[in-house]
């Protein structure tokens, strides 16, 4: 065994703090949240994606609003705010149509949060980005087109 | 080892603003190292966010987010002095937990 102490101990502690975790119920309550859904993240266009999730139909709406610069000069470090405004909306992920893996985050919602996130990604290049939402059971997209000037893939 | 996250959580009239900076390689898996051989993909999967206790947002992620994740939310409801606690998971099944009071 070349496995020494330090990584035994991180190890055990990591999975004994998911186990405390999964016990508590922070995962186990919301089953859809399981576990990583692998097929979501190695779909390559809108449509594999949409399948893979079982959505059959969305509509565009206004609703949905995508924060981002038009312009990013540094494909590693992208800023993008998603936020809707429909009722109950339960789901958001973000999709950058141009990236090996077009999944970029998934976010579901308790009544708890404001559905309004925004994160940092990483862009190949020039893409639409689009965002989907799930509220009170329907589906709504939004999509922005974000043009960079420097790849963020391959450094 | 994993290294704290950065929470800052404010109140912005009724609602708590809650900025995270998670300390994260984020590699996607199909960039070459200087060898010039891939370097395996070691990325943060899945996020959980917590307000005294109950949970309020789950993210699942691809490798696509940046290097040192940056992640914004709000919590509806909150007051100053509430605690708020994010957890984060990676692919190779480490995870980390860090929280901080709403200011």
């Amino acid at each position: 065994m070349s496995m020494n102490r330090r990584d035994v101990l991180k190890a055990s502690g990591g999975a004994a703090v998911y186990t405390a975790l999964a016990s508590m119920g922070f995962f186990a309550a919301n089953p859809a949240m399981a576990a990583w859904k692998k097929e979501w993240f190695e779909t390559k266009s809108i449509a594999d994606t949409l399948k893979a999730m079982g959505i059959s139909a969305t509509a565009e709406s206004a609703d949905v609003a995508i924060t981002s610069p038009d312009i990013a000069e540094n494909g590693a470090v992208v800023p993008v705010g998603v936020a809707s405004k429909l009722p109950k909306t339960e789901m958001m992920a973000v999709m950058i149509e141009k990236n090996p893996s077009m999944m970029a985050g998934l976010y579901e919602f308790t009544p708890a949060a404001d559905p309004d996130v925004s994160m940092r990604v990483k862009m190949g290049q020039s893409s639409d980005v689009y965002a989907l939402v799930k509220a009170d059971g329907k589906f709504f997209m939004a999509k922005k087109e974000i043009k960079v000037t420097l790849g963020g893939c391959g450094g | 080892m994993t290294s704290p996250m950065r929470i800052r959580a404010r109140m912005a009239g009724d609602v708590a603003d809650v900025r995270v900076l998670m300390a994260h390689e984020m590699e996607t898996g199909t960039r070459k190292g200087s060898d010039g051989q891939l370097v395996p993909a070691w990325f943060i999967q899945e996020i959980i966010a917590l307000h005294n206790g109950k949970s309020v947002m789950t993210a699942q992620w691809g490798p696509a987010i940046s290097k040192n994740p940056y992640l914004q939310f709000k919590v509806k409801g909150a007051k100053a002095g509430d605690k708020v606690a994010v957890t984060w998971k990676d692919n190779k099944g480490e995870s980390r937990t860090d929280e901080a009071a709403i200011a």
